[in-house]
């Protein structure tokens, strides 16, 4: 009888609802999202929308000031319009940026959940490594890799690769140390599932997330740190249009054109602020402790 | 107290010759013979066989790296191409300068990202909150050498209150302290305030937060407490994380000024560190970095030890 009366009980709504749910809620930060997507869009559109070629000069038209016929957000020091440059220049900033994260996400994760699941030995052993490059400033270590090895877009993302690995290892050992000491894992392991089973089904779940938030927090950092590269000549090299190196080839131009010679750094400013808030909007809708 | 610091004196000595190490490695990463960069282009072969024994690059890889251990140790990290000057030398006239700003950015930004990060936590949720929190969250984005760019503009181009670049008037890196001189260090140092000032400021938030929303805050203010009885309290339990962030931020700033640096061509470690680039000089290159990184371990060690000292908390770990 018992069954017949009482009311059906909604299913509860998993975890990822909750998140979507809360970051409903996070306006910030789906403005912010919005606004990466649009720079995104205008990346991969570049071809569509830029209203000049980037790479068309003109002795005659340089350094024009904002709104010139022609060059609304004027001409850089050789006579190529600004707003196309800006446009195609996102490609290769926001790739710059993102790269390196998303590769040193993959490898990190890897080495941190491997160091702390089996722990003893191997742990020992990598988190010892992961504390010497842990050991340099993130600024001069990526600096010290690209001056060794020398400029150009692959050495680039290889340096700042390396220096993304050793903080998203690191995060991902003490989560993942945390999680196998739960009670599930012990449980998983009473009913005789094996390490690579309890990996795949208890360990990577729970430390994913903390471990994108993570991440994505780091894309900003990434960015600037591209663009920093270009900006010292061992990023992209000319002429091929990029925030950072645009910034460092307008230097002199900021006696003649100051807004026009600051506008590259405008665009990496506003990119990276956007990645931070989001990545801020994440971190509290997946309700993750700093 | 004694174990504590013994403790950590042995945790760092291997890092500290990892990072030796690493550096050590730079030169052996960099694309071609090492020997390149040392000889003109032109050089016999007979000549080349002559540098690699100088040199050492005849020996296999870990006797050379411990016989550059021992000079290093010695104060002796080779000489510069670019100069022909010991690297010891210009690195040593270097760290000066960089000290100079960066411990004046560190001051600069350690108060001010202290009040912004109080204000934000101790009235969490308020206007104010969301203004310093805004400013930290500016400061924790902004692309540095950008914003020396744009100080730039704003007060040498457009006001011409301050020097553009530079550490003084005569050109020379000569320090005096008068205001002929420190003019020139104003923008960098304030420039280079803003990073910290945004991280220490959304570290203290979060401190304040949670202590704010402990029950002995919350027992403090049953009994009557003042606010002002609160806030010693408050303070007293911040003050070591805050202290340690500040540290490490320092030893960020020495590493990470190379941008700054020449944007306003100050001459300090991280300009030296850029003409190396520039020049491929190989030697400068590895020698500034391994006096900036050990700058950094060191920094690390006299962090935990301060902050063993303030807390002994931290000690039984």
């Amino acid at each position: 009888m018992s069954a017949a009366t009482l009311p059906p009980v909604a299913a509860s709504p998993g975890y990822w609802a909750g998140v979507l749910t809360r970051f409903s809620r996070e306006k910030l930060a789906i403005a912010a999202g919005i606004v990466i997507l649009l720079i995104i869009l205008a990346a991969i559109f570049a071809d569509v929308i830029a209203p000049a070629d980037p790479s068309k000069a003109s002795m005659l038209r340089r350094l024009k000031p904002l709104g010139t016929p022609g060059y609304p957000l004027g001409s850089d020091e050789l006579g190529r319009d600004m707003l196309s440059r800006l446009i195609f220049g996102a490609r290769l900033s926001l790739f710059m940026g993102l790269v390196p994260v998303f590769i040193a996400f993959v490898i990190g994760s890897l080495i941190g959940i491997s160091a702390g699941f089996f722990g003893g030995r191997f742990n020992t052993l990598v988190m010892r490594t992961v504390d010497i490059f842990y050991a340099f400033p993130s600024v001069l270590l990526a600096i010290a890799l690209s001056g060794a090895l020398g400029a150009g877009i692959t050495n680039s993302i290889l340096s700042l690769t390396i220096v993304f690995i050793p903080p998203i290892a690191r995060i991902a050992e003490s989560v993942t140390a945390q999680v196998r000491g739960m009670d599930y894992v012990d449980a998983a392991r009473a009913s005789g599932a094996g390490s690579w089973l309890i990996i795949r089904a208890q360990v990577v779940g729970n430390v994913i997330g903390p471990v994108f938030v993570y991440a994505t927090s780091l894309i900003s950092v990434a960015m600037i740190l591209a663009s920093g590269l270009s900006f010292l000549g061992l990023g992209v090299k000319p002429p091929t249009p990029e925030w950072g190196l645009m910034l460092n080839t307008l230097r002199t131009a900021i006696y003649v054109q100051p807004i026009v010679a600051v506008l590259p750094g405008a665009a990496i400013f506003i990119t990276s602020i956007a990645f931070n808030i989001l990545s801020d909007g994440l971190r509290s809708a997946m309700e993750v402790k700093s | 107290m004694f174990r504590y610091f013994l403790k950590r004196l042995a945790y760092v000595a291997p890092v500290a010759l990892g990072v030796s190490f690493f550096c050590f490695l730079l030169v052996h990463i960099a694309p071609g013979d090492p020997l390149t960069s040392v000889l003109p282009p032109d050089a016999s072969a007979a000549q080349q066989e002559e540098m690699r024994k100088i040199y050492g690059f005849d020996k296999p890889l870990p006797v050379q790296f411990l016989l550059w251990l021992w000079k290093a140790l010695q104060g002796d990290l080779g000489v510069s191409i670019a100069t022909g000057r010991p690297v010891a030398l210009e690195v040593g006239k270097a760290v000066g300068n960089t000290l100079i700003i960066a411990l004046l950015a560190m001051v600069i930004g350690f108060v001010l990202g202290c009040l912004f990060g109080f204000i934000s936590g101790y009235f969490k949720g308020s206007w104010l909150d969301r203004l310093s929190s805004g400013i930290a969250m500016l400061g924790v984005s902004v692309p540095h050498y950008w914003l020396g760019m744009v100080m730039v503009v704003v007060f040498s181009v457009q006001l011409g209150w301050l020097p553009p670049g530079g550490a003084g008037p005569d050109g020379s890196g000569a320090w005096k302290w008068n205001w002929e001189h420190v003019r020139y260090m104003i923008l960098p140092a304030l420039t280079m305030s803003v990073v910290p000032m945004g991280i220490i400021a959304r570290t203290v938030r979060a401190l304040v937060a949670d202590i704010m929303a402990q029950d002995f805050v919350t027992a403090l203010r049953a009994k009557g407490l003042l606010d002002r009885g609160v806030l010693t309290h408050v303070i007293r339990n911040a003050a070591p994380t805050a202290l340690a962030v500040m540290g490490l931020q320092l030893g960020y700033l020495l590493g990470g000024s190379i941008l700054i640096e020449t944007v306003f061509s100050w001459p300090g470690t991280g300009f030296l560190l850029g003409n190396a680039i520039f020049q491929r000089d190989l030697p400068l290159l590895q020698g500034a970095i391994l006096v900036l990184a050990m700058f950094f371990v060191g920094l690390n060690v006299l962090v935990d030890i301060v902050q063993g000292l303030i807390d002994p908390r931290v000690r039984r770990q």
